[in-house]
């Protein structure tokens, strides 16, 4: 057969290529590994895809190749897919809190409608009266105690 | 380099689309709407992931097989910088097919299913790379506009509703942003260079000029409709639209290095579209359906490094085998 690029027929194709082949057969193209990627010195790793290889140490070389040919990398980790076990997106009611969790929130707490309630409660409803009693002290200074009597 | 539903094919045996539980389907088309990923494990139409596998894999397969006309020019090309960028260049497409074949992986096709499809002829890939590289401007056409043509497409289906695909593609398109500025930097070369390689260059355009308005697929008054594609945004512009960005953006490029397009209807309306003769679209369904001038080398040379290569995976396959001395 005679080829347009000269490459390819310096190759001395035999004529089988062009029939019949071998078909790839399961994990011919190994399992699948994980990638994450840190940019920097103190950055998360974050997931960046995933690279096909027949060990951890392979995975790394191909992780490396694939993912830190542009981006600035300081290091990759690979971890098997199948040692993953994700949560499943349909069952996102998980991350829902099932009861009112306000209590363990800041904001969960608010005490001014309580106080308001209770200042305009106190002025309409109970008559206090307030007893002043005036001394004067020994260098003749005045002072006094207020006492509220209810 | 390459991926688009230019031609859409519908599948008579799988789930139909009111097949599909409605309430799923409609729970699903409102988190397209809202411009949500979808992820692999979500529900989606049987469609949906029929299209998006074949969209995939045969972006995939194009970024190999479109490995080849340029990779034979990695050993032939013009100074040792050129080398040193196209084997760069070539490498960054070996390595798009690794992102785009785990992206559709995740839809369900196994990896050895997709070379397995490809190697038999079943797949199909960009119908460009089933023609010769035969000069260096070739190559140097290639890198500038058929990348050029990939980048729009990849720009505008990057912006698709599977979160996957999305994301090998904003990597892909952000390595492609050399091959442009490598690829023009070579045309420029030629173009401003001597007359030899004037013609060069201008020869090179010409074989290519046909392939190139093929690349975004037949045009949208004949090709299948596509509403729900583009509905569920698995197909982000009409083939048409995505020509029209690319007259728009590279012949005003072309001219301006004093090079000839091979349309003499080829011009800009009063209303700015582009006005251009249909390319042969025969020719093009031909071609693509296996009988080019490249497809029977571009699928041998893949099943020679598919043969050549298995048993290095094999011995890989097993590495915490040890090597026991022959007993007799």
């Amino acid at each position: 057969m005679k080829f347009l690029d000269p490459r390819v027929n310096r190759l001395n194709l035999p004529k089988e290529y062009n029939e019949g082949f071998q078909q790839a057969e399961e994990l011919d193209q190994w399992q699948t590994y994980e990638v994450f990627h840190q940019r920097s010195r103190g950055e998360q790793h974050v997931h960046v895809g995933c690279v096909h290889a027949p060990s951890a140490e392979l995975a790394l070389l191909f992780a490396k190749e694939q993912y830190a040919r542009r981006s600035k990398c300081v290091n990759l980790w690979v971890v098997k897919t199948a040692d993953i076990t994700p949560s499943n997106y349909e069952d996102d009611d998980i991350f829902v809190p099932a009861v009112d969790k306000t209590y363990r929130e800041a904001y969960g707490y608010k005490v001014r409608p309580l106080i308001n309630t209770f200042n305009q409660s106190s002025s309409s409803n109970i008559s206090s009266k307030v007893d002043i009693q005036e001394i004067i002290g020994s260098n003749g200074k005045k002072s006094y105690i207020i006492q509220k009597i209810i | 380099m390459y991926g688009s539903l230019s031609i859409v094919e519908y599948d008579n045996h799988g789930k139909k689309y009111h097949e599909e539980d409605p309430k799923k389907l409609a729970e699903f088309e409102a988190r397209i709407e809202r411009g949500e990923k979808i992820e692999p494990k979500d529900w989606m139409p049987y469609e949906y992931r029929r299209q998006l596998i074949r969209m995939i894999e045969q972006h995939a397969h194009s970024e190999i097989i479109g490995a080849l006309p340029e990779g034979t020019w990695i050993t032939r090309a013009p100074g040792f910088k050129r080398k040193l960028a196209l084997l760069a260049k070539v490498q960054d497409e070996v390595g798009h097919a690794q992102l785009l074949y785990s992206a559709a992986e995740t839809l369900g096709k196994s990896r050895e299913e997709m070379i397995n499809d490809l190697i038999s002829g079943k797949s199909k890939y960009s119908n460009v790379f089933n023609y010769p590289a035969v000069t260096w401007a070739d190559s140097a056409i290639i890198a500038w506009l058929i990348d050029a043509g990939a980048i729009i497409n990849q720009v505008t289906n990057a912006k698709g509703s599977y979160g996957p695909y999305c994301r090998a593609l904003e990597r892909i398109c952000y390595e492609e942003s050399f091959h442009l500025k490598y690829g023009y930097d070579s045309v420029v070369h030629l173009a401003t260079g001597t007359p030899t390689q004037r013609k060069m260059v201008q020869d090179a355009l010409n074989r290519w000029w046909t392939p190139i308005m093929h690349f975004f697929g037949p045009p949208d008054k004949v090709s299948v409709h596509t509403e729900i594609l583009m509905k569920w945004q698995i197909k982000m512009a009409s083939n048409d639209a995505m020509r029209q960005e690319f007259l728009n953006m590279y012949v005003p490029k072309i001219w301006e290095l004093g090079l000839a397009i091979p349309d003499p209807n080829l011009k800009k309306n009063a209303n700015g579209v582009w006005e251009y003769t249909e390319p042969d679209w025969n020719e093009f369904m031909r071609v693509i359906n296996g009988d080019g001038p490249c497809n029977k080398e571009r699928l041998a040379v893949r099943r020679v490094a598919e043969e050549k290569g298995r048993w290095v995976r094999k011995a890989l396959l097993s590495p915490n085998e040890k090597y026991v001395t022959p007993l007799a």
